[in-house]
């Protein structure tokens, strides 16, 4: 399901939520939206998934418009729409499989449906036999299962993740992700997911659109992005991924405690020539390496470096970013 | 049996009568009365469709019988009873007025409890596609369901305290046999008995509503 948005418009008394955006959100894909906190993420996804209905604007689902959508349809259309959220928002009157029942109980599934459904879908999210689990007995991660496994039962279109790791340890959020993606695989869905943490984007996504203010400051493949990154808060959010931790597969490491100065990124077509000891011998200065690794991002992998540059005069180190620039390195100055 | 303990029978009788439908009564004003209060709500405190005027009208109304003391809301109430049941004395005549005192607090109450429900379940049910009633009858009253109990617990208590006043008026129930032989005819064993049959019911009710909400929490 492919979905179009055009000059989304959304204000509550004076702040412009979500101020004049246009997308367009492929099908089959995980997109990712991601934004500070006040940024107009939580509004866009409640416009997307037509839960609020914009002030100005139209939404596409492919080619069909449904932002003006009569109350009948659109309680029909939000049938089709799967959402999860960061605090799961489970019913704790109900238990494991009462909770995914939901969904086929209001679409007037009968009962051997909704019961061949519950433990199908429980399988695909890893819980079985736990039908009768109260809500109170499930871990954050199981809870998220239960919660994913709701939103698929209605074989959903579009799957919405509104911050849906934010509330989870790292070990667990790449659990969630790996779900979500193997989902989004076999059911062919469009996932967006908003977050506000940009390893969720490199993990799980393959475009992303960066929010600000109200406003899309930058959209693309998440790997050009990863590797040319324009806006400043693009870059302010790429650089605190390097240097932290980040699970088994993507580790930067840190030998030095000292921060180091520059950040390089090698992308694929810079990683097989000696770049650094061959401008270190050209220009006479020296690289002090403080950390380093390789970041997978989609499906490309980035060489990621910490540097300081220890130049003998300062009116070389310009010149020597200049070369680093020109030999396809990407070049970043860590703010202090 | 001596006279004592037949009075104090017929008395429980009426009481339990009188209390047992003026419940009745006020849940079945009160309740819906409480879901409309809670559903016209701004959106923001958790309100469906958020209605500012019906809101403001019910929540008056809501107010103005809550600020009246009972026992002349009671009095205004006799011409309504008369026309209902033809008689305005007698422990039938009783559960109206106790029924319209009741039913705002009911109302009040199933109010509250309905607000606690967490706003991001009723968000993700209505992103599920459900429809008011819905989200009325298949989210709210049962996510909100211990607290309701709780909430009707308190509603039978005050009703007891009230169908004790009510007896002032010739309701009958214990608080009239209270005043008219433990008063006015000096028995003070009378008096004594009575209000202790109060106490236990008063216990009994508190007890058992008590069990119903853990027996519901400890499911969750």
């Amino acid at each position: 399901m492919q979905i179009t948005l055009k000059n989304l418009k959304r204000s509550y008394a004076q702040l412009h939520a979500v101020n004049d955006v246009s997308l367009s959100i492929p099908s089959n894909t995980i997109y990712g939206i991601i934004g500070r906190s006040g940024a107009g993420k939580s509004t866009l996804v409640r416009l997307i998934s037509l839960l609020e209905k914009p002030d100005d604007g139209e939404i596409y689902y492919d080619g069909n418009r449904v932002d003006n959508l009569n109350n009948q349809d659109l309680l029909l259309r939000r049938r089709h729409l799967g959402m999860i959220f960061q605090n799961f928002n489970l019913f704790s009157s109900r238990n494991c499989a009462q909770n995914i029942a939901y969904p086929m109980e209001i679409n007037g599934y009968s009962h051997e449906e909704i019961k061949k459904r519950v433990s199908e879908l429980l399988r695909v999210v890893g819980l079985e036999g736990r039908e009768e689990a109260p809500i109170s007995t499930l871990s954050g991660g199981q809870k998220q299962r239960v919660a994913i496994a709701r939103a698929l039962s209605c074989k959903p279109d579009i799957l919405f993740c509104d911050e849906a790791t934010s509330a989870l340890d790292p070990q667990t959020t790449s659990a969630i992700l790996d779900l979500i993606k193997e989902i989004q695989k076999k059911m062919s869905l469009t996932v967006v997911m908003i977050t506000h943490q940009m390893e969720v984007v490199r993990d799980a996504c393959s475009s992303v659109a960066v929010l600000d203010e109200g406003k899309v400051v930058e959209e693309g493949f998440v790997s050009d992005i990863f590797s040319h990154p324009q806006n400043p808060v693009t870059k302010d959010f790429l650089s605190r991924l390097v240097g932290v931790d980040e699970g088994k597969k993507n580790k930067v490491y840190q030998w030095s405690h000292k921060e180091g100065s520059y950040v390089l990124r090698f992308p694929d077509n810079a990683t097989d020539e000696p770049v650094l000891s061959r401008i270190s011998r050209t220009f006479g200065v020296d690289f002090n390496l403080r950390a380093g690794g390789v970041q997978t991002v989609g499906d490309k992998e980035i060489g990621t470096m910490i540097v300081d540059i220890l130049c003998p005069s300062s009116s070389l180190l310009p010149q020597v970013i200049a070369e680093l620039k020109n030999q396809g390195v990407i070049v970043e100055e860590v703010q202090k | 049996m001596s006279t004592l303990w037949i009075l104090v029978l017929n008395a429980t009788g009426q009481t339990l009568s009188m209390v047992f439908f003026s419940t009745l009564f006020s849940l079945v004003i009160g309740l819906p009365l409480g879901i409309f209060l809670t559903i016209t709500s701004p959106m923001e405190q958790g309100g469906i469709i958020p209605h500012l005027v019906v809101n403001n009208i019910l929540g008056r109304i809501v107010n103005v019988l809550r600020s009246f003391p009972f026992i002349i809301l009671m009095i205004l109430l006799f011409p309504l009873s008369r026309l209902i049941l033809g008689t305005s004395i007698g422990t039938a005549a009783t559960i109206v007025p106790l029924s319209i005192a009741a039913a705002p607090f009911v109302a009040r109450v199933i109010e509250t409890s309905l607000k606690e429900v967490n706003p991001g379940v009723v968000q993700a049910a209505r992103a599920m596609g459900s429809t008011n009633s819905q989200i009325v009858f298949k989210v709210l009253i049962p996510e909100a369901l211990p607290s309701l109990v709780s909430g009707v617990t308190l509603t039978i208590i005050n009703l007891i305290g009230y169908s004790a006043m009510a007896g002032a008026i010739g309701g009958g129930g214990l608080g009239d046999l209270a005043i008219r032989y433990g008063y006015q005819r000096f028995r003070g064993d009378v008096m004594f008995v009575s209000v202790v049959v109060i106490l236990v019911l008063v216990e009994i009710i508190q007890v058992t509503g008590n069990k119903i909400s853990a027996k519901l929490m400890s499911k969750r």
